[in-house]
């Protein structure tokens, strides 16, 4: 991405620090020039308005949908506060339940401490939410990784769907002890994955042939290839005549908390594969090489770096890291291969990385955002009644205002950070 | 602050130069007259009237022009649509595109300024494609014209023609703004100089000012020009090329039979103009261009075969003569860029992990040892002027212990003091035993480094002669002419080779009209 360099030391800046950290006599021109900082237009700042005005977005949108509120405002003139106070009833109820769905519910903290719920009920909706962010920490990762070393990997579908295929295959068809087989299908899963990002890499570096239309086809590719597979005798669920495969072993599944709490070792392997990745590129010699390609491939070959090397290897981890998305997918919740066990964790990947503007913790953080609307999202439906697909209209603009960075700026009348430059952090890479 | 409380005054019909280093504040003043930027205090007169320029269009209508260092063309349009580009003339609705080239041919023949309406700016050289941004700003109907550093990009050839062609944009009543840090051609063409140092204007000065009081003014210290340097006391053969041929990017042969020895201890040095295969010839060497036929040994080990990086491993050096292109990765940090081909060796790293802190060290040794003017080693390189950063790359290549030194054009867009600097460093390289091989399109540049030079014409080296040869043998040999004297030259076995040839090439009014076709193809 091109921004990379130059906006890593203004945020770093514009961050706050621990408390204890400013020495005393500095504390005050620190003070000041963080609150400067706070409404420039650094990445920070933008990323958090951007979801103000995605949920500003949302609460019209909520309004819009509901009928009964939409009643209130054709006698707007007669009693305006009937349609404002219905209109803020909805949208508020609305965002509650986002939030209770997301996070935690008072209700349950409660009912635990007077014996009427359990400890499991509290932790719940933090469960739901880790449950949706394992996967898309992976994808999130993959398009990041990519895009730092100046490819753009539309191919994260494709890679976790072969990622699934290969773990879940590895975890029914392998009779291996328990963490050995999961292990195993880990390694399968993410092989999986490395073979299919191996194919365009190659590509590139030998014939020049476009990463994003080699990994767009190759989508395909993987996903109907599983659709055939599951069908096949052997890989079917037996006595079932619908595209189901047969279920992972337990001793291949990433335990969880049991009971409703689905949260499972996945969550712990992504965070773990983050601070790889940030490793990766800050300290690692192949991160080096990466950068400096990704930045300005003539200059990296001029140094005695191999591009296409660079590239092959690069699709390669990408690939790898997606398909150990899907493995978690599969071995964490899913147990069993469908058409769907990918979902969308391979396109969401791409707007995880967008989010998190490429980096690997902010990757994570995305991720983790995303993994919230969408357990929100699900109480949201279930008890206010607003469609699934509101959070999708979320999480879609959340990302638009963050591709468009210049309209946050106008709408908030921010000042142009002196040295921070904001690009539209996907412009580059075609 | 870039720009300090800057006086500038311009007459009408007169070449105003504006001379100072890179950073200087040069460009930052210029784009705010053109209306790119805003200043922050003062004011702009035009004919005695305050104004003030939000963008370009203002300026435009107040009749300032502007040409770029980068041109602001379309590749991909002819050079009629690119001129129109931004005011398009319409009929009915429709792109009046002969209106477009009967304006083109009106003012290109009225300030003799030849350009073909039809050509695709692609195609064109650099020099061409530079008169159609001086054509497109003539037909605003300008005044003032602020050329930015017009003759970075150009060679010695198109450079002349540049000057007449301002020469009689002058004796049309227009001004110019002449933004430069090149004094021969400061001497050359400019009615008054304006020096800028630091974002001041450090003083006025007269064409006739000896260059390196010019120089002193720039830099605010007194500068030497000339490359002071010992007699050569050359040792072993270090490098030697045999029947080397190369092709360039399009299959078209660049490097044509070339044999070249440079000895320990010594500068060779390579003139030509541009595009006869000099660049070809140093990426072959250097492993980054295959080469088709021919040997290339240093201390009697093959290179041919061999990685880029395994021939920088053996001890040699390559200052690249694209230095934003190939030269630095500007989002990198200038502690990333010095070690840029070294990353994975002890003591910054290894084959799977970096280093920071020695790697952090060595910057802050380098920025010390080779005056890298930065902030800190830790900001990007492409906050840095270009000096800086061509002494980034030079500090990161010399940092090592050498057995050969190439540098391609080390001092393009290099201000007066970093090139003192750089000229400086190198010849250091040779006293201390390492074979040096430097490649320039300044002839100024060759015959002030080099011990011997090899004067290089369509891929072929002409003649070797020694840095006392006259200039006008000089430059007739860059243009491809071996007269009686330069093959009787010194140590120019090659020339008798390649002067058959060449007597057999078009008369010398031809010869210069190709050597920009192949100015062009580059």
């Amino acid at each position: 991405m091109s921004t990379d360099g130059p906006v890593d030391a203004p945020v770093a800046e514009a961050a706050p620090p621990p408390p204890a950290a400013p020495p005393k006599e500095e504390s005050d021109s620190f003070l000041s020039h963080f609150l400067h900082n706070l409404w420039a237009a650094n990445t920070v700042t933008v990323t958090l308005l951007s979801i103000v005005l995605a949920a500003f977005v949302g609460a019209v949108l909520i309004v819009l949908s509901d009928p009964a509120v939409l009643d209130t405002f054709s006698y707007i003139t007669a009693r305006p506060s009937d349609a404002f106070s219905s209109s803020w009833t909805v949208v508020s109820s609305a965002y509650a339940d986002l939030f209770k769905g997301a996070i935690v519910d008072p209700a349950t903290i409660t009912a635990w401490a007077n014996g009427s719920g359990t400890w499991r009920q509290v932790f719940f909706p933090i469960s739901e939410t880790l449950t949706y962010a394992a996967p898309l920490v992976f994808t999130g990762l993959s398009v990041a990784l990519a895009f730092r070393g100046g490819l753009f990997n539309i191919g994260g579908q494709g890679q976790a769907i072969i990622g699934t295929i290969t773990a879940g295959l590895a975890g029914f068809l392998l009779p291996l002890p328990p963490v050995i087989h999961l292990i195993a299908a880990l390694a399968a899963g993410a092989l999986g994955g490395m073979l299919w990002g191996f194919v365009p890499g190659i590509l590139k570096a030998r014939t020049g042939a476009h990463e994003v239309i080699v990994t767009i086809m190759l989508n395909y590719t993987a996903n109907l290839f599983l659709s055939w597979l599951i069908l096949q005798k052997g890989i079917q669920q037996p006595g079932r005549s619908d595209a189901i495969s047969k279920t992972v072993d337990s001793s291949a599944t990433l335990p969880s908390f049991g009971g409703e709490l689905r949260a499972n070792l996945g969550i712990v392997l992504a965070v773990l594969a983050t601070a790889g990745v940030a490793w990766l590129l800050n300290r690692s010699a192949f991160g080096f090489e990466l950068r400096a390609v990704g930045a300005n491939p003539p200059a990296a070959r001029t140094a005695g770096m191999s591009v296409a090397k660079t590239y092959t290897l690069l699709m390669m981890t990408a690939g790898g890291l997606a398909g150990l998305g899907g493995a978690t997918q599969v071995l964490g919740t899913a147990h069993a291969l469908t058409t769907q066990v990918a979902g969308n964790i391979g396109f969401d990947g791409l707007l995880v990385a967008l989010l998190g503007r490429n980096r690997p913790w902010g990757t994570l953080a995305a991720a983790l955002l995303f993994g919230a609307l969408r357990a929100g999202g699900n109480r949201m439906q279930s008890y206010s009644g607003i469609s699934l697909e509101l959070v999708t209209v979320l999480q879609a603009l959340i990302v638009i205002f963050i591709a468009a960075p210049a309209l946050v700026k106008t709408i908030f009348h921010l000042r142009a950070a002196r040295t921070a430059r904001l690009g539209a952090s996907m412009a580059k890479g075609w | 602050m870039a720009n300090d409380h800057i006086d500038l005054t311009v007459e009408p019909g007169e070449v105003h130069a504006l001379l100072g280093e890179n950073g200087a504040g040069k460009s930052t003043l210029m784009n705010q007259l053109y209306g790119l930027l805003q200043p922050d205090e003062g004011e702009i007169l035009v004919d005695g009237e305050a104004r003030t320029f939000r963008s370009p269009r203002d300026a435009i209508a107040a009749g300032i022009g502007m040409v770029h260092q980068h041109f602001m063309l379309v590749p991909v349009f002819t050079v009629a649509e690119n001129i129109a580009l931004g005011a398009e003339k319409t009929r009915a609705g429709f792109l009046d595109r002969r209106r477009a080239r009967r304006e083109v041919l009106e003012v290109s023949a009225r300030y003799g300024l030849p350009v073909d309406p039809d050509a695709v700016v692609e195609n064109l050289p650099v020099g061409a494609q530079q008169r159609v941004e001086i054509v497109k700003a003539l037909t605003r109907d300008v005044d003032l014209l602020i050329l930015d550093e017009p003759t970075a990009v150009l060679t010695p050839q198109e450079t002349e023609e540049l000057l007449a062609v301002m020469r009689g944009l002058c004796d049309a009543g227009k001004s110019i703004v002449f933004i430069t840090h090149k004094l021969k051609e400061v001497k050359a063409i400019a009615d008054r100089i304006t020096v800028i140092r630091r974002g001041q204007t450090v003083g006025t000065a007269s064409p006739d000012t000896p260059e390196d009081e010019l120089a002193a003014l720039m830099v605010g210290r007194a500068v030497t020009l000339e490359v002071s340097k010992e007699h050569a006391k050359p040792g072993r053969e270090v490098l030697t090329i045999s029947g080397l041929c190369v092709d360039d990017d399009r299959g078209v042969r660049a490097v044509d039979g070339v044999d070249l020895e440079i000895r320990a201890g010594e500068v060779l040095g390579i003139a030509g103009v541009q595009g006869n295969g000099q660049t070809e010839l140093v990426e072959a060497v250097m492993g980054l261009r295959e080469a088709l036929t021919g040997t290339i040994k240093v201390d009697n080990e093959d290179l041919t075969g061999m990685t880029t990086k395994q021939i920088l491993r053996s001890g040699i050096g390559y200052v690249p003569e694209d230095r934003s292109l190939d030269g630095v990765v500007k989002e990198f940090s200038v502690a990333e860029n010095l070690v840029l081909d070294q990353y994975d060796r002890p003591p910054y790293g290894n084959a799977f992990r970096l280093n920071p802190a020695a790697i952090d060290a060595a910057a802050r040794e380098r920025v010390e040892q080779f005056d890298i003017r930065t902030s800190s080693p830790a900001s990007a390189v492409s906050t840095l002027s270009g000096g800086n950063q061509q002494k980034v790359v030079v500090a990161r290549e010399m940092s090592r212990p050498l057995r050969l030194f190439i540098a391609a054009q080390p001092t393009r867009g290099v201000d007066v003091g970093s090139i003192e600097f750089i000229h400086g460093r190198i010849v250091h390289e040779r006293d201390v035993g390492t074979a040096v091989l430097v490649v320039s399109s300044e002839l100024d540049e060759v015959v002030a480094l080099a011990d011997r030079i090899a004067v290089m014409y369509r891929g072929r080296i002409l003649a070797i002669v020694p840095p006392t040869t006259p200039r006008e043998e000089l430059g007739l040999l860059m243009a491809g002419i071996t007269g009686p004297q330069a093959v009787a030259a010194p140590g120019s076995a090659p020339a008798s080779d390649a002067a058959p040839g060449s007597d057999a090439a078009p008369g010398s009014d031809a010869a210069p009209g190709s050597g920009s076709d192949e100015k062009g193809t580059k």
